[in-house]
Formats: C-alpha cells, sequence, structure tokens
C-alpha cells in the first residue's frame, strides 16, 4: 500500500508542477496579447468572462503575486479554464470535454496494440536473434527515426488519395449524428483506422527493440538455461520463463514512452484535421489562443498522470517485490 | 535498456572521445578501434557528417534564393529543379538545403545544454545522495512524466516566431531529464566502489573525484543519453515548425512541410513537396539510432557478442538461443563452441 500512496504523492506533486508552470508562463512572457484580445471583444465579452482571464493570466496587477496564485488554482480546481478566444464565446473546458473523448480513445487503442504487437515481435526476435528474423530491426528503426506527422502525410498520399480506401481527415462522416448506433460507430473506426495504423508504426519499433534487448539479456539468465535443461518445450521456455521476466521493464518504460506517444498523437491530429484535443491545440497555436492553448496542456497532463497510475497499479499486480516493499 | 556496469571494468566504458583513455595506453585505444570498426557507428557517423556539411555550406551552395518565385507552379522534379518547385514556383531543393541549418543546429544545441543539465543534476544527485537526491531526483521525474511536447507549445506558443536558439532552449528545458534519470543511478553505483574510495583515502577533493575519476566512467553513457536528446531535438524542431510554432520565416524541413500540407501537396498529388524532407529527417534519425545501437552494443557485451557470433553460427547452422551468448571482444569466433544442452558458456573477461 504505501507504494501507491508514494507513487501518488509523486502524481500531485506534478499536477501541482503542472498548474504552476501553466500560472508563471504567461506572466513571465513579454507583451500582453491577452488585452489585445479582450480590447478586441470588447462589448461581447461579459464581466465574468472578462475577470475569469484576468486571473488566469495575471492582468490583475493590484493583486499581490501570492494572492494571484490562490485565485488562479482555486479557479483551476473549479474547472475555469476561460474562455476560447478562437471560438468565442465557449469556455475552454467545454471544446475541451468534447475533444478529450476522441483523443483518448486513438491514444489508448492504438497504444495497446502497439504494445501487444510490439512485445509479441521483441519477444520472438529476441529469442531468435542472428536469423533472419532481425531484418525487422532496422525496419523498425526507419519507422521511429521519421516523424509521425511525416508518415501520416505519406499515408494519407497512398491511401487517401492515391487509392481512395481511407477518408483523409475528420473523425466520422460529416452529417452523422453522434450517438451509441451502428452506423455512427462505424464511421469512427473506419475514420481512426489510418491515424491508428500511422501511430502503431511509429511507436511499435521502441517496444520491439525494448523486449528484444531484454530477451537477449534474460535468456542467458541461469533459470533460462535450467528450464532449458529439464527438458520443457522451446516455446514454454520463451514464453513463462524468459518472455516473463522480460516484459516487466517493458511495463515501466510504457510510463515514459506514454508522453512521447500523446505528443506524437496530438500530431497525428493535426495532420488527419482528427477532432481530438491535438486539432484543438493546433487551432489554438494558429489562432494565438493562449486560454485554449493552457488549456490542453493542463488536461493532456493530467490524462498522462491518470494512465501512468494505470501503469504502475498493472506493475505491482505483475512484480510481487513491488507489493511486499510497500 | 539495461545496463549492467557490475562486469565491466572502468576501461571498457570509454568512448572513443574519451580523454582518460589517451594516458592509459595500448588497452585503451584497442577499444577505441573496436567502437569505430563497429559498421553500424560508421555509418551512422558518415551521414550525420553528411548532413553538418549541408547545414554549413547549404545556404552557399543552394542553386535559387528559396523563397524566390519561379514560373512553374507545383512542378515535378526537373534538372531546373531537382526536388521540383512549391505552388509559387520556389525551389524546393534549395528550402530543402537552406533549412539543414536550423534543424541541425537546434538538433546540437538542445543536446548538448540538455546534455549539461543531466549530467549536473545526475551526477549530483547521484553522489550527493540524501536530501539533494530525493529533490533532484523528484524534480527529474516530474519533467519525465510532463508531456514535452506540448508543454513546449505552451511555453514557444507566445513567443512570436521563436528563433533557432530559444527554439533549442526550451527544447534542452524539457529533455533532460532521461538522462538524469540513467546517470544519476549509475552515480550512484560507482560512488561506493573501490577506485572512488581509494581516490577519497587519497584525499581528493569532492569536485576532482567527481569530474576526474567518476565522470569519464560515465562518458558512454553520457554519449548515449546525448544522441537520444539530439534525436528528440531534431524531431521536436521539425514537428514545431510543421504545426507553426516557430517563425515562417525561418527555413526548416519542418516549414518546407508546412507549406506543403497548407497549400494542399496531399490532393494534388504533389509527393516531391514532401518526401525530400521527410526522407532527410529519416536519415539523420536512422544515423542516430546507428551511433546509438553501436553505443549499446559497446557498453553491454552481451547484445555485441550476439551479432558477432551471428554471422559463424549460422555457417554451422546453429540456431542461436538459450544460454549461449559468448562474452569475449578479442578472440574472432572462428569456431564457437556449442553447448550440448544448455551449457552456458561466458567467457568474461575481466
Amino acid at each position: 500500500m504505501r507504494f501507491f500512496v508514494r507513487r501518488g504523492i509523486f502524481y500531485l506533486v506534478t499536477l501541482w508542477a503542472a498548474i504552476t508552470i501553466n500560472f508563471f508562463l504567461p506572466r513571465m512572457m513579454p507583451g500582453d496579447p491577452i488585452t489585445a484580445l479582450i480590447a478586441s471583444r470588447q462589448g461581447q465579452i461579459t464581466p465574468e468572462q472578462a475577470e475569469s482571464i484576468r486571473v488566469l493570466f495575471g492582468l490583475d496587477n493590484e493583486q499581490s503575486l501570492w494572492q494571484q496564485y490562490t485565485s488562479y488554482l482555486s479557479q483551476i480546481l473549479h474547472g475555469d479554464l476561460g474562455i476560447a478566444f478562437s471560438q468565442f464565446p465557449t469556455p475552454v473546458i467545454t471544446i475541451i470535454k468534447d475533444t478529450l473523448p476522441w483523443t483518448l480513445g486513438l491514444v489508448g487503442l492504438s497504444t495497446i496494440i502497439a504494445v501487444v504487437v510490439g512485445t509479441t515481435v521483441g519477444t520472438y526476435i529476441g529469442w531468435r536473434r542472428g536469423t533472419k528474423a532481425d531484418i525487422v530491426l532496422p525496419i523498425t528503426t526507419f519507422f521511429s527515426s521519421v516523424p509521425y506527422f511525416w508518415l501520416g502525410l505519406v499515408a494519407i498520399l497512398l491511401f487517401s488519395v492515391t487509392w481512395k480506401i481511407f477518408p483523409s481527415s475528420k473523425g466520422y462522416q460529416p452529417g452523422l449524428v453522434p450517438g451509441w448506433n451502428w452506423e455512427f460507430i462505424s464511421s469512427v473506426l473506419y475514420h481512426g483506422a489510418l491515424p491508428a495504423i500511422t501511430i502503431v508504426l511509429s511507436a511499435v519499433a521502441g517496444w520491439i527493440l525494448g523486449m528484444r534487448n531484454m530477451m537477449v539479456t534474460v535468456s542467458s539468465e541461469d533459470y533460462v538455461t535450467v528450464a532449458q535443461a529439464k527438458g520443457l518445450s522451446e516455446r514454454r521456455v520463451m514464453v513463462s520463463y524468459a518472455a516473463r521476466n522480460a516484459v516487466l521493464p517493458q511495463i515501466s518504460s510504457f510510463a515514459l514512452a506514454l508522453g512521447f506517444v500523446v505528443g506524437g498523437t496530438l500530431i497525428m491530429e493535426m495532420v488527419f484535421s482528427y477532432p481530438g484535443i491535438g486539432y484543438s491545440l493546433f487551432q489554438a497555436v494558429s489562432a494565438k489562443d493562449y486560454p485554449l492553448m493552457q488549456g490542453c496542456f493542463l488536461v493532456i497532463t493530467l490524462s498522462i498522470l491518470v494512465f501512468n497510475l494505470l501503469a504502475d497499479i498493472v506493475y505491482a499486480f505483475l512484480d510481487p517485490r513491488t507489493r511486499q516493499e510497500g | 535498456m539495461t545496463v549492467e556496469p557490475a562486469h565491466l571494468t572502468p576501461q571498457e566504458m570509454d568512448p572513443p572521445n574519451s580523454t582518460a583513455g589517451v594516458a592509459r595506453g595500448k588497452v585503451d585505444r584497442a577499444s577505441q578501434l573496436l567502437f569505430l570498426r563497429n559498421g553500424k557507428v560508421i555509418t551512422g557517423l558518415l551521414i550525420l557528417a553528411f548532413f553538418t556539411l549541408l547545414a554549413i555550406i547549404g545556404p552557399w551552395v543552394a542553386p535559387y534564393d528559396p523563397d524566390a518565385l519561379g514560373e512553374d507552379s507545383v512542378a515535378p522534379p526537373s534538372l531546373q529543379h531537382w526536388f521540383g518547385t512549391a505552388n509559387l514556383g520556389q525551389d524546393i531543393f534549395s528550402q530543402v538545403l537552406v533549412g539543414t541549418r536550423s534543424v541541425m543546429f537546434v538538433g546540437f544545441v538542445a543536446g548538448i545544454l540538455a546534455t549539461l543539465i543531466a549530467v549536473l543534476v545526475g551526477v549530483t544527485a547521484g553522489y550527493l545522495g540524501g536530501a539533494a537526491d530525493e529533490g533532484l531526483s523528484l524534480l527529474s521525474n516530474v519533467f519525465l512524466v510532463l508531456p514535452a511536447l506540448p508543454l513546449i507549445i505552451v511555453i514557444a506558443g507566445p513567443l512570436d516566431g521563436a528563433n533557432s536558439l530559444v527554439v533549442a532552449i526550451v527544447i534542452a528545458i524539457t529533455a533532460w531529464a532521461w538522462g538524469a534519470r540513467v546517470l544519476r543511478a549509475q552515480t550512484l553505483s560507482h560512488r561506493r566502489r573501490d577506485y572512488v574510495e581509494a581516490a577519497r583515502a587519497n584525499g581528493e577533493s569532492t569536485p576532482r573525484i567527481v569530474l576526474a575519476e567518476i565522470l569519464p566512467n560515465l562518458s558512454a553513457i553520457i554519449a548515449s543519453s546525448f544522441v537520444g536528446t539530439v534525436t528528440f531535438a531534431i524531431l521536436t524542431q521539425v514537428t514545431l515548425a510543421f504545426i507553426g510554432v516557430t517563425g515562417l520565416d525561418q527555413w526548416s524541413w519542418g516549414t518546407v512541410l508546412f507549406n506543403a500540407q497548407s497549400n494542399q501537396a496531399l490532393i494534388r498529388g504533389a509527393w516531391w513537396w514532401f518526401v525530400p524532407a521527410g526522407l532527410c529527417i529519416a536519415a539523420v534519425g536512422v544515423a542516430l539510432a546507428l551511433v546509438n545501437f553501436g553505443i549499446d552494443e559497446f557498453v553491454n557485451p552481451r547484445l555485441r557478442a550476439t551479432g558477432k557470433y551471428a554471422k559463424a553460427l549460422k555457417k554451422r547452422g546453429v540456431r542461436a538461443r538459450v544460454g549461449f551468448t559468448p562474452v569475449d571482444r578479442h578472440e574472432e569466433p572462428s569456431t564457437p563452441v556449442v553447448p550440448a544442452s544448455g551449457t552456458v558458456l561466458v567467457t568474461e573477461e575481466s
């Protein structure tokens, strides 16, 4: 249990750090773009909205920094992230609520596929090292070296423009009403296939390489040799003895890779005009919509922390040593 | 990547550029050669040298001004325009050439800065221990979990058209944590070893122990974390340019791709607009990955032996499997001994 308490405290500290970074950034930036934004919406913006923006961006110069900080914290904790100027007058939190599920779905699905496929392939080529299976390594290295978005561009060119197999943008068929019906769900899957495949292609290399190297290391441990000497089937030795131990570092590196995968997914959404949080972030960047930008950053960080916590729980479940120490 | 330093002598962990190696003479020169004899490392370094050269001379050898308008709009590659032209007739080959500089600049500057922070934080935390360690570890863990790309966007977004140096600094601020974590773990394992204890007993000062005794032994790991950071920085720079966070007046491979995307190059089927820039990124990325594989194999003898023995095993029709990772760098694997049934053959020197 102590393990979880420690991790929980760590995640709280990280969340606090993210919020604090968000608090100080606009206050350190040169110039005052926000006043200009408020001025440009003179008359349309309600006093409460203007006040909320002032708290977020530190325009209350009469207040001390500490007072600004506390009112900022309380406003964030109440879920008020200001209003999005690029989609005036929608509150930032509404936009994020609409877009977050798309990103979670895309990241979640493609990460699970990448982990399962990568670990399986890595186990195999780590076991059969030095054979023709090693050809997988340079190929996946190439896919992990090109940026996500470029792979996305090529995928669109090949599969949407040249051979019109998949749609090139949007999350579902325009005109459909979102709902739990087969027509909508199939449209979502159809539109999500190309982005998901591209993310898996980019992300899988790291998993293959990590698993392969762990397999090479673990295979020469004594207990694997003993298992082999006992005459257990090769498959059993590979899966239950070598892979089972090699997979643990994979899970701890999952948490570290997550930020990178999420970053890549955000970019992929920009390329595919996918209605997720990355596309909102992209629109915010091009429209210089700072409240939306910062809101996206906070929510993305929060989601990553939640996923990290899940990875911790899975790890503790798989590795009894973590539980004993706690 | 697990690095098992326990069975490595300090000499084995020296990369070729280690200054400590010069004094130690013959043994180290052999291991330097070993590092450079690795085909992967040579290929990677050659590709990197090529792009570094382009970064330096690119703007001078570019046949056209990258912004100059031309007559052919979106023309496919020809003798006049090797990579074709963009929507207003600009020469894409020149754009890619000129753009090389900012990509390589950001990559290396961010790599150097982030590695410096990582060494500072990681080695300090590992060597001092105690409260300093707790604090610095917490700091690097927090930076490790914060999503780098959104953080960079939030920092760099309001800095209108940030120049390359600012972008490099922002990337460095977000990218040092992984290296710091690895270095801390390594320093921790070195701190109580005999050679450090001996130095301490000799009355060497703490800075000298850290800089002259421990640091040279960490150089392989520092090199590997530097290469990793450069890869990350290059991908990030290109990505930032692609989404329009950096100024569009500075050419980068990402700027070319941004223009291609915003001018519907895909719908027009203008593959020449984005394929060359992407392949350049991939080439640099693969080169860095190759160097890193080389370092990995250099540090972890098990990985090295695997590659080394593969051919000899194949010749004899043996498939490498359990318990077969001979670790001996000096003997050529002319006749590998095949264990009858799971005999471990590990001939480690040291």
